[in-house]
Protein backbone atom coordinates (compact mmCIF):
# COMPACT_ATOMS: atom_id res chain seq x y z
CA UNK A 1 0.00 0.00 0.00
CA UNK A 2 1.31 3.64 -1.20
CA UNK A 3 -0.09 7.02 0.18
CA UNK A 4 0.20 9.85 -2.24
CA UNK A 5 -1.44 13.12 -1.14
CA UNK A 6 -4.15 14.67 -2.80
CA UNK A 7 -2.74 17.78 -2.91
CA UNK A 8 0.28 16.39 -4.94
CA UNK A 9 -2.81 15.54 -7.62
CA UNK A 10 -3.30 19.13 -7.22
CA UNK A 11 0.31 20.07 -8.16
CA UNK A 12 0.67 18.11 -11.30
CA UNK A 13 -2.05 19.04 -12.92
CA UNK A 14 -1.31 22.72 -12.93
CA UNK A 15 1.70 21.94 -14.31
CA UNK A 16 0.43 19.48 -16.70
CA UNK A 17 -2.50 21.77 -17.94
CA UNK A 18 0.18 24.95 -18.39
CA UNK A 19 2.67 22.52 -20.04
CA UNK A 20 -0.08 20.71 -22.53
CA UNK A 21 -0.93 24.68 -23.67
CA UNK A 22 2.20 26.00 -24.58
CA UNK A 23 4.43 23.18 -26.15
CA UNK A 24 3.31 20.34 -28.43
CA UNK A 25 4.41 17.10 -27.03
CA UNK A 26 7.74 15.84 -29.46
CA UNK A 27 6.10 13.55 -31.08
CA UNK A 28 3.21 16.30 -32.35
CA UNK A 29 6.38 18.89 -33.65
CA UNK A 30 7.88 16.28 -35.21
CA UNK A 31 4.86 15.20 -37.12
CA UNK A 32 3.86 19.12 -38.22
CA UNK A 33 7.95 19.41 -39.07
CA UNK A 34 8.20 16.21 -41.37
CA UNK A 35 4.71 17.54 -42.67
CA UNK A 36 5.96 20.92 -43.58
CA UNK A 37 8.92 19.19 -45.36
CA UNK A 38 6.89 16.62 -47.97
CA UNK A 39 4.14 18.19 -48.40
CA UNK A 40 4.37 18.94 -52.27
CA UNK A 41 1.63 21.99 -53.09
CA UNK A 42 2.60 25.78 -52.39
CA UNK A 43 -0.82 25.99 -50.34
CA UNK A 44 0.01 23.48 -48.10
CA UNK A 45 3.82 24.21 -47.09
CA UNK A 46 2.98 27.92 -46.61
CA UNK A 47 0.67 26.72 -44.04
CA UNK A 48 2.56 24.20 -42.32
CA UNK A 49 5.74 26.35 -42.55
CA UNK A 50 3.50 29.17 -40.47
CA UNK A 51 2.10 26.38 -37.80
CA UNK A 52 6.00 25.41 -37.18
CA UNK A 53 6.54 29.23 -36.68
CA UNK A 54 3.73 29.15 -34.11
CA UNK A 55 5.23 26.25 -31.94
CA UNK A 56 8.29 27.97 -31.92
CA UNK A 57 6.64 31.45 -30.83
CA UNK A 58 4.75 30.15 -28.79
CA UNK A 59 7.17 27.80 -26.43
CA UNK A 60 9.62 31.21 -26.89
CA UNK A 61 7.14 33.77 -25.93
CA UNK A 62 4.98 32.12 -23.73
CA UNK A 63 1.69 32.14 -25.46
CA UNK A 64 -0.42 29.10 -25.72
CA UNK A 65 -0.01 27.67 -29.05
CA UNK A 66 -3.72 27.82 -29.60
CA UNK A 67 -6.43 30.40 -28.03
CA UNK A 68 -8.81 27.72 -27.73
CA UNK A 69 -6.71 25.84 -24.48
CA UNK A 70 -9.94 23.36 -24.34
CA UNK A 71 -12.01 21.64 -22.29
CA UNK A 72 -9.68 19.69 -19.68
CA UNK A 73 -9.74 16.01 -20.38
CA UNK A 74 -7.70 13.73 -17.61
CA UNK A 75 -6.72 10.55 -17.40
CA UNK A 76 -6.44 8.75 -14.35
CA UNK A 77 -5.21 5.44 -13.91
CA UNK A 78 -4.68 4.15 -10.12
CA UNK A 79 -3.37 1.47 -8.99
CA UNK A 80 -5.12 -0.45 -6.54
CA UNK A 81 -2.77 -0.51 -3.83
CA UNK A 82 -2.61 3.13 -3.72
CA UNK A 83 -4.67 5.37 -0.72
CA UNK A 84 -5.06 9.12 -1.36
CA UNK A 85 -5.10 11.25 1.63
CA UNK A 86 -6.04 14.72 1.62
CA UNK A 87 -9.15 15.85 -0.15
CA UNK A 88 -11.34 14.25 -2.38
CA UNK A 89 -9.60 13.09 -5.60
CA UNK A 90 -11.91 15.01 -8.03
CA UNK A 91 -12.07 18.21 -6.42
CA UNK A 92 -8.05 17.78 -6.17
CA UNK A 93 -7.63 17.40 -9.59
CA UNK A 94 -10.16 20.42 -10.04
CA UNK A 95 -8.27 23.02 -8.31
CA UNK A 96 -5.04 21.85 -10.46
CA UNK A 97 -7.35 22.44 -13.32
CA UNK A 98 -8.22 26.11 -11.73
CA UNK A 99 -4.80 27.09 -10.75
CA UNK A 100 -3.09 25.99 -14.21
CA UNK A 101 -5.69 27.95 -16.20
CA UNK A 102 -5.15 30.67 -14.20
CA UNK A 103 -1.65 30.92 -13.65
CA UNK A 104 -0.78 29.64 -17.37
CA UNK A 105 -2.93 32.45 -18.63
CA UNK A 106 -5.05 29.73 -20.21
CA UNK A 107 -8.42 30.72 -21.97
CA UNK A 108 -11.75 30.06 -19.96
CA UNK A 109 -13.96 27.97 -22.05
CA UNK A 110 -16.61 25.78 -20.00
CA UNK A 111 -19.95 26.87 -19.12
CA UNK A 112 -21.34 25.07 -15.84
CA UNK A 113 -24.82 24.24 -17.78
CA UNK A 114 -24.87 23.35 -21.29
CA UNK A 115 -28.28 25.10 -21.92
CA UNK A 116 -27.97 28.17 -19.24
CA UNK A 117 -24.38 28.86 -20.71
CA UNK A 118 -22.99 30.62 -17.87
CA UNK A 119 -19.01 30.73 -17.87
CA UNK A 120 -17.97 28.94 -14.67
CA UNK A 121 -14.87 31.13 -15.23
CA UNK A 122 -12.02 28.56 -13.96
CA UNK A 123 -12.43 25.99 -16.98
CA UNK A 124 -13.71 23.81 -14.51
CA UNK A 125 -15.23 20.76 -14.09
CA UNK A 126 -12.54 19.23 -15.89
CA UNK A 127 -13.46 15.44 -17.62
CA UNK A 128 -12.17 12.90 -15.38
CA UNK A 129 -12.13 9.35 -16.57
CA UNK A 130 -10.47 6.81 -14.02
CA UNK A 131 -9.54 3.43 -14.33
CA UNK A 132 -8.09 1.11 -11.19
CA UNK A 133 -5.19 -0.72 -12.52
CA UNK A 134 -2.75 -3.42 -10.65
CA UNK A 135 0.17 -2.01 -8.67
CA UNK A 136 0.98 0.92 -6.37
CA UNK A 137 1.25 3.90 -9.05
CA UNK A 138 -0.70 6.43 -10.57
CA UNK A 139 -0.43 7.70 -14.55
CA UNK A 140 -2.40 11.14 -15.29
CA UNK A 141 -3.09 11.99 -18.85
CA UNK A 142 -3.79 15.61 -18.97
CA UNK A 143 -5.39 15.74 -22.68
CA UNK A 144 -6.97 19.58 -22.89
CA UNK A 145 -9.59 19.58 -25.97
CA UNK A 146 -10.31 22.04 -28.53
CA UNK A 147 -13.80 22.18 -29.54
CA UNK A 148 -13.74 23.28 -33.56
CA UNK A 149 -12.55 19.58 -33.40
CA UNK A 150 -14.98 17.90 -30.51
CA UNK A 151 -17.70 19.39 -32.69
CA UNK A 152 -17.13 17.49 -35.85
CA UNK A 153 -16.74 13.99 -34.03
CA UNK A 154 -19.17 11.10 -34.51
CA UNK A 155 -20.48 8.00 -32.78
CA UNK A 156 -21.72 5.46 -35.47
CA UNK A 157 -23.80 2.27 -34.45
CA UNK A 158 -23.03 0.37 -37.34
CA UNK A 159 -24.41 -3.10 -37.83
CA UNK A 160 -22.13 -6.42 -37.57
CA UNK A 161 -22.41 -6.89 -41.51
CA UNK A 162 -20.85 -4.05 -42.10
CA UNK A 163 -17.47 -5.29 -41.36
CA UNK A 164 -14.16 -3.74 -41.63
CA UNK A 165 -15.45 -1.26 -45.06
CA UNK A 166 -17.76 0.08 -42.83
CA UNK A 167 -15.68 1.67 -40.32
CA UNK A 168 -13.38 2.34 -42.98
CA UNK A 169 -16.16 4.64 -44.72
CA UNK A 170 -17.46 5.87 -40.84
CA UNK A 171 -13.82 7.07 -40.37
CA UNK A 172 -13.32 9.22 -44.09
CA UNK A 173 -17.39 10.53 -43.57
CA UNK A 174 -16.64 11.84 -40.75
CA UNK A 175 -13.17 13.38 -41.91
CA UNK A 176 -14.61 14.68 -45.26
CA UNK A 177 -17.47 16.53 -43.19
CA UNK A 178 -15.14 17.83 -40.54
CA UNK A 179 -13.27 19.25 -43.33
CA UNK A 180 -12.11 22.98 -43.12
CA UNK A 181 -13.81 23.17 -39.66
CA UNK A 182 -11.40 21.03 -37.84
CA UNK A 183 -8.32 22.71 -37.78
CA UNK A 184 -6.56 20.05 -40.37
CA UNK A 185 -3.79 18.78 -40.20
CA UNK A 186 -6.19 16.40 -38.11
CA UNK A 187 -5.21 13.78 -35.68
CA UNK A 188 -8.10 10.92 -35.85
CA UNK A 189 -8.76 8.55 -32.74
CA UNK A 190 -11.34 5.86 -33.53
CA UNK A 191 -12.67 3.35 -30.72
CA UNK A 192 -13.97 0.11 -32.77
CA UNK A 193 -16.78 -2.01 -30.43
CA UNK A 194 -17.43 -2.07 -26.67
CA UNK A 195 -20.93 0.00 -26.23
CA UNK A 196 -21.88 3.14 -27.07
CA UNK A 197 -20.53 4.97 -24.50
CA UNK A 198 -17.06 2.78 -24.68
CA UNK A 199 -16.37 3.76 -28.11
CA UNK A 200 -16.18 7.02 -27.81
CA UNK A 201 -14.18 6.84 -24.62
CA UNK A 202 -11.60 4.53 -26.90
CA UNK A 203 -11.54 6.97 -29.56
CA UNK A 204 -10.60 9.64 -26.84
CA UNK A 205 -8.10 7.05 -25.60
CA UNK A 206 -6.74 6.63 -29.10
CA UNK A 207 -5.49 10.40 -29.26
CA UNK A 208 -2.95 10.45 -26.51
CA UNK A 209 -1.38 7.89 -28.25
CA UNK A 210 2.04 8.75 -29.52
CA UNK A 211 1.36 10.04 -33.20
CA UNK A 212 2.97 7.24 -36.12
CA UNK A 213 2.79 4.94 -33.35
CA UNK A 214 0.60 2.23 -34.57
CA UNK A 215 -1.39 -0.30 -33.14
CA UNK A 216 -0.19 -3.91 -31.88
CA UNK A 217 -2.94 -5.56 -33.81
CA UNK A 218 -1.68 -6.42 -37.26
CA UNK A 219 -5.10 -6.03 -39.00
CA UNK A 220 -6.01 -2.86 -37.04
CA UNK A 221 -2.34 -1.27 -37.76
CA UNK A 222 -3.38 -2.20 -41.98
CA UNK A 223 -6.22 -0.49 -41.53
CA UNK A 224 -4.84 2.75 -39.42
CA UNK A 225 -2.45 2.92 -42.58
CA UNK A 226 -4.72 2.27 -45.53
CA UNK A 227 -6.91 5.17 -43.52
CA UNK A 228 -4.58 7.63 -43.47
CA UNK A 229 -3.54 7.42 -46.88
CA UNK A 230 -6.76 7.76 -47.99
CA UNK A 231 -7.50 10.75 -45.58
CA UNK A 232 -4.62 12.58 -47.41
CA UNK A 233 -5.88 11.77 -50.93
CA UNK A 234 -8.84 14.09 -50.00
CA UNK A 235 -7.03 16.89 -51.03
CA UNK A 236 -8.55 18.70 -47.53
CA UNK A 237 -5.03 19.60 -46.78
CA UNK A 238 -3.33 21.83 -44.23
CA UNK A 239 -6.04 24.79 -43.00
CA UNK A 240 -8.58 23.12 -45.34
CA UNK A 241 -7.06 24.90 -48.25
CA UNK A 242 -5.53 22.10 -50.24
CA UNK A 243 -2.83 19.41 -50.24
CA UNK A 244 -1.84 15.80 -48.84
CA UNK A 245 -1.42 16.79 -45.45
CA UNK A 246 -5.07 16.37 -44.21
CA UNK A 247 -4.41 14.23 -41.64
CA UNK A 248 -0.95 13.17 -39.39
CA UNK A 249 -2.19 10.12 -38.10
CA UNK A 250 -4.87 7.91 -37.33
CA UNK A 251 -5.08 5.60 -34.27
CA UNK A 252 -7.49 2.93 -34.10
CA UNK A 253 -8.61 0.81 -30.57
CA UNK A 254 -10.64 -2.19 -30.18
CA UNK A 255 -12.48 -3.72 -27.78
CA UNK A 256 -14.79 -6.67 -27.63
CA UNK A 257 -18.55 -6.17 -28.14
CA UNK A 258 -21.69 -7.64 -28.30
CA UNK A 259 -22.78 -10.13 -31.08
CA UNK A 260 -25.54 -7.17 -32.19
CA UNK A 261 -23.29 -4.55 -33.11
CA UNK A 262 -20.84 -2.83 -33.89
CA UNK A 263 -19.74 0.36 -32.54
CA UNK A 264 -17.86 2.88 -34.11
CA UNK A 265 -17.13 6.47 -32.53
CA UNK A 266 -14.52 9.05 -34.58
CA UNK A 267 -12.72 11.51 -32.28
CA UNK A 268 -11.32 14.28 -34.44
CA UNK A 269 -8.60 16.57 -33.23
CA UNK A 270 -6.87 19.30 -34.63
CA UNK A 271 -3.15 19.97 -34.98
CA UNK A 272 -3.28 21.02 -31.63
CA UNK A 273 -3.26 17.43 -30.14
CA UNK A 274 -2.15 17.97 -26.30
CA UNK A 275 -1.17 15.76 -24.42
CA UNK A 276 0.94 15.08 -21.14
CA UNK A 277 1.50 12.28 -19.36
CA UNK A 278 2.96 12.11 -15.54
CA UNK A 279 3.50 8.67 -13.53
CA UNK A 280 3.58 9.33 -10.17
CA UNK B 1 -1.89 37.05 -55.25
CA UNK B 2 -0.84 38.81 -52.27
CA UNK B 3 -2.46 42.02 -51.34
CA UNK B 4 -1.95 44.67 -48.43
CA UNK B 5 -5.08 46.22 -47.90
CA UNK B 6 -6.82 48.52 -45.06
CA UNK B 7 -9.37 48.16 -42.74
CA UNK B 8 -12.56 49.52 -42.50
CA UNK B 9 -13.27 48.36 -45.93
CA UNK B 10 -14.19 49.92 -49.18
CA UNK B 11 -16.30 48.69 -51.86
CA UNK B 12 -13.11 48.63 -54.28
CA UNK B 13 -10.91 47.16 -52.11
CA UNK B 14 -13.66 44.63 -51.84
CA UNK B 15 -14.65 44.05 -55.75
CA UNK B 16 -10.56 43.38 -56.41
CA UNK B 17 -10.45 40.74 -53.76
CA UNK B 18 -10.44 36.87 -54.88
CA UNK B 19 -10.90 33.81 -53.71
CA UNK B 20 -7.10 32.35 -52.78
CA UNK B 21 -5.60 35.78 -52.27
CA UNK B 22 -2.83 35.56 -49.50
CA UNK B 23 -3.95 39.10 -47.41
CA UNK B 24 -2.94 41.46 -44.74
CA UNK B 25 -4.99 43.65 -42.78
CA UNK B 26 -4.14 47.03 -40.98
CA UNK B 27 -6.55 49.12 -38.88
CA UNK B 28 -9.27 48.59 -36.82
CA UNK B 29 -11.16 45.52 -36.64
CA UNK B 30 -13.95 44.27 -34.15
CA UNK B 31 -14.22 40.46 -32.83
CA UNK B 32 -17.58 38.68 -31.41
CA UNK B 33 -18.16 34.80 -31.19
CA UNK B 34 -21.24 33.14 -30.64
CA UNK B 35 -22.21 34.88 -27.31
CA UNK B 36 -21.68 37.72 -28.64
CA UNK B 37 -23.53 37.15 -31.94
CA UNK B 38 -26.69 35.93 -29.69
CA UNK B 39 -26.76 39.02 -27.97
CA UNK B 40 -26.23 41.34 -30.81
CA UNK B 41 -29.03 39.58 -32.43
CA UNK B 42 -31.39 39.71 -29.49
CA UNK B 43 -30.46 43.65 -29.05
CA UNK B 44 -31.36 43.96 -32.63
CA UNK B 45 -34.95 42.25 -32.22
CA UNK B 46 -35.55 44.41 -29.29
CA UNK B 47 -34.59 47.83 -30.03
CA UNK B 48 -32.17 48.04 -33.36
CA UNK B 49 -29.08 49.44 -31.72
CA UNK B 50 -26.31 47.37 -31.75
CA UNK B 51 -22.78 48.17 -29.82
CA UNK B 52 -20.75 48.70 -32.83
CA UNK B 53 -21.31 50.59 -36.08
CA UNK B 54 -21.63 48.01 -38.58
CA UNK B 55 -20.95 49.97 -41.61
CA UNK B 56 -17.78 48.63 -43.98
CA UNK B 57 -15.97 46.72 -41.06
CA UNK B 58 -14.48 43.40 -40.24
CA UNK B 59 -15.98 40.82 -37.97
CA UNK B 60 -13.04 38.27 -36.50
CA UNK B 61 -14.98 35.37 -34.96
CA UNK B 62 -12.24 34.94 -31.86
CA UNK B 63 -12.26 34.91 -28.07
CA UNK B 64 -8.54 35.56 -26.98
CA UNK B 65 -6.92 33.75 -24.11
CA UNK B 66 -5.96 36.38 -21.79
CA UNK B 67 -3.18 38.95 -22.31
CA UNK B 68 -0.11 38.81 -19.82
CA UNK B 69 1.00 41.86 -18.01
CA UNK B 70 2.45 44.24 -20.83
CA UNK B 71 0.61 42.54 -23.58
CA UNK B 72 -2.28 43.51 -25.73
CA UNK B 73 -3.58 40.16 -25.78
CA UNK B 74 -2.72 36.02 -25.67
CA UNK B 75 -3.36 33.65 -28.09
CA UNK B 76 -5.57 34.91 -30.88
CA UNK B 77 -6.63 32.30 -33.50
CA UNK B 78 -10.29 32.33 -35.81
CA UNK B 79 -12.82 30.18 -34.21
CA UNK B 80 -15.44 28.18 -36.59
CA UNK B 81 -17.29 30.30 -38.66
CA UNK B 82 -20.27 27.77 -39.03
CA UNK B 83 -22.12 28.59 -35.93
CA UNK B 84 -22.23 32.24 -36.27
CA UNK B 85 -24.22 31.22 -40.08
CA UNK B 86 -27.81 31.87 -37.88
CA UNK B 87 -26.63 35.19 -37.43
CA UNK B 88 -24.94 36.28 -39.41
CA UNK B 89 -27.14 37.65 -42.76
CA UNK B 90 -29.15 39.77 -41.06
CA UNK B 91 -25.63 41.80 -39.82
CA UNK B 92 -24.36 41.58 -43.72
CA UNK B 93 -27.70 43.29 -44.54
CA UNK B 94 -26.72 45.83 -42.37
CA UNK B 95 -23.44 46.85 -43.32
CA UNK B 96 -21.29 44.48 -42.22
CA UNK B 97 -18.30 43.61 -44.97
CA UNK B 98 -16.20 41.23 -44.16
CA UNK B 99 -15.52 38.01 -41.66
CA UNK B 100 -12.61 36.41 -40.60
CA UNK B 101 -12.51 32.84 -39.54
CA UNK B 102 -11.97 29.49 -40.35
CA UNK B 103 -14.58 26.72 -41.94
CA UNK B 104 -17.78 26.56 -43.95
CA UNK B 105 -20.62 28.85 -44.59
CA UNK B 106 -24.20 28.36 -45.24
CA UNK B 107 -25.69 28.92 -48.29
CA UNK B 108 -27.79 31.70 -46.67
CA UNK B 109 -24.28 33.36 -46.12
CA UNK B 110 -23.06 32.69 -49.55
CA UNK B 111 -26.41 34.63 -50.52
CA UNK B 112 -25.76 37.51 -48.19
CA UNK B 113 -22.18 38.37 -49.23
CA UNK B 114 -22.67 38.32 -52.66
CA UNK B 115 -25.73 40.21 -52.22
CA UNK B 116 -23.70 43.17 -50.07
CA UNK B 117 -20.74 42.86 -51.88
CA UNK B 118 -18.77 41.34 -49.06
CA UNK B 119 -15.84 38.96 -48.54
CA UNK B 120 -15.09 36.43 -45.93
CA UNK B 121 -11.74 35.04 -44.87
CA UNK B 122 -10.01 32.39 -43.12
CA UNK B 123 -7.21 32.78 -40.50
CA UNK B 124 -5.02 29.63 -39.60
CA UNK B 125 -6.42 27.57 -37.24
CA UNK B 126 -4.29 27.11 -34.39
CA UNK B 127 -2.01 29.22 -35.13
CA UNK B 128 -2.91 31.81 -32.11
CA UNK B 129 0.00 32.22 -30.98
CA UNK B 130 1.83 33.67 -34.34
CA UNK B 131 -1.64 35.10 -35.44
CA UNK B 132 -1.15 37.43 -31.92
CA UNK B 133 1.75 39.67 -33.37
CA UNK B 134 0.06 40.98 -35.49
CA UNK B 135 -2.67 42.74 -33.16
CA UNK B 136 -0.79 45.11 -31.25
CA UNK B 137 -3.92 46.81 -29.93
CA UNK B 138 -7.26 45.27 -27.91
CA UNK B 139 -9.91 46.54 -26.03
CA UNK B 140 -13.05 45.47 -24.55
CA UNK B 141 -15.70 48.16 -26.26
CA UNK B 142 -18.99 45.98 -25.27
CA UNK B 143 -21.00 42.97 -23.42
CA UNK B 144 -17.37 42.84 -21.12
CA UNK B 145 -19.77 40.06 -18.90
CA UNK B 146 -19.17 37.57 -21.68
CA UNK B 147 -14.96 37.23 -21.01
CA UNK B 148 -12.98 35.85 -23.82
CA UNK B 149 -16.36 36.22 -25.62
CA UNK B 150 -16.67 39.96 -25.17
CA UNK B 151 -16.77 42.69 -28.75
CA UNK B 152 -13.42 43.77 -28.68
CA UNK B 153 -11.67 46.11 -30.99
CA UNK B 154 -8.39 45.26 -32.01
CA UNK B 155 -6.21 47.35 -33.98
CA UNK B 156 -4.55 45.19 -36.03
CA UNK B 157 -1.06 45.50 -38.39
CA UNK B 158 -0.60 43.15 -41.44
CA UNK B 159 -2.98 40.11 -39.93
CA UNK B 160 -2.36 37.25 -42.22
CA UNK B 161 -5.66 35.83 -44.17
CA UNK B 162 -6.64 34.09 -47.40
CA UNK B 163 -10.00 35.17 -49.46
CA UNK B 164 -12.28 31.52 -49.03
CA UNK B 165 -14.86 33.53 -50.17
CA UNK B 166 -15.26 36.35 -52.29
CA UNK B 167 -17.94 39.54 -53.28
CA UNK B 168 -18.85 37.06 -56.64
CA UNK B 169 -19.29 34.20 -54.37
CA UNK B 170 -15.99 32.61 -55.50
CA UNK B 171 -15.60 30.02 -52.60
CA UNK B 172 -11.97 28.47 -52.21
CA UNK B 173 -13.31 25.46 -50.22
CA UNK B 174 -15.46 24.32 -52.85
CA UNK B 175 -12.29 23.17 -54.49
CA UNK B 176 -10.24 21.38 -51.64
CA UNK B 177 -12.67 20.45 -48.67
CA UNK B 178 -16.34 20.54 -50.65
CA UNK B 179 -19.16 22.62 -50.90
CA UNK B 180 -19.10 25.52 -47.88
CA UNK B 181 -23.03 24.83 -47.85
CA UNK B 182 -22.47 20.77 -47.10
CA UNK B 183 -24.55 19.17 -44.72
CA UNK B 184 -23.77 19.75 -41.53
CA UNK B 185 -22.30 22.89 -41.68
CA UNK B 186 -25.01 23.90 -39.13
CA UNK B 187 -24.02 21.59 -36.50
CA UNK B 188 -20.65 22.55 -35.77
S1 LIG C 1 -9.84 22.96 -33.46
FE1 LIG C 1 -7.86 22.85 -32.38
S2 LIG C 1 -6.45 24.20 -33.47
FE2 LIG C 1 -8.54 24.69 -34.13
S3 LIG C 1 -9.15 26.39 -32.82
FE3 LIG C 1 -9.89 24.52 -31.83
S4 LIG C 1 -8.22 23.86 -30.44
FE4 LIG C 1 -7.39 25.39 -31.84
Amino acid sequence: MRTIQTAEITKQIREMCIEANYFLSPDMKQAIEKAAETESTEIGKHILGKLCENMKIAGEDMIPVCQDTGMAVVFMEIGQDVHFEGDYLEDAVNEGVRQGYRDGYLRKSVVGDPLIRENTKDNTPAVVHYQIVPGEQVKITVAPKGFGSENMSRVFMLKPADGMEGVKQAVLSAVKEAGPNACPPMVVGVGVGGTFEKCAILAKQALTRPVQEFSEIPYVKDMEQELLRKINETGIGPGGLGGETTALAVHINTYPTHIAGLPVAVNICCHVNRHVVRVL
Amino acid sequence: MERYIHAPLDADTISSLKAGDFVYITGTIYTARDAAHKRMSETLAENGRLPIKLENNIIYYLGPSPAREGRPIGSAGPTTSGRMDKYTPALLDLGLKGMIGKGRRSREVKDAVVRNGGVYFAAIGGAGALLSKAIKKSEVIAYEDLGTEAIRRLEVEDFPVIVVMDAEGNDLYEKTAGDVVRNGSDRD
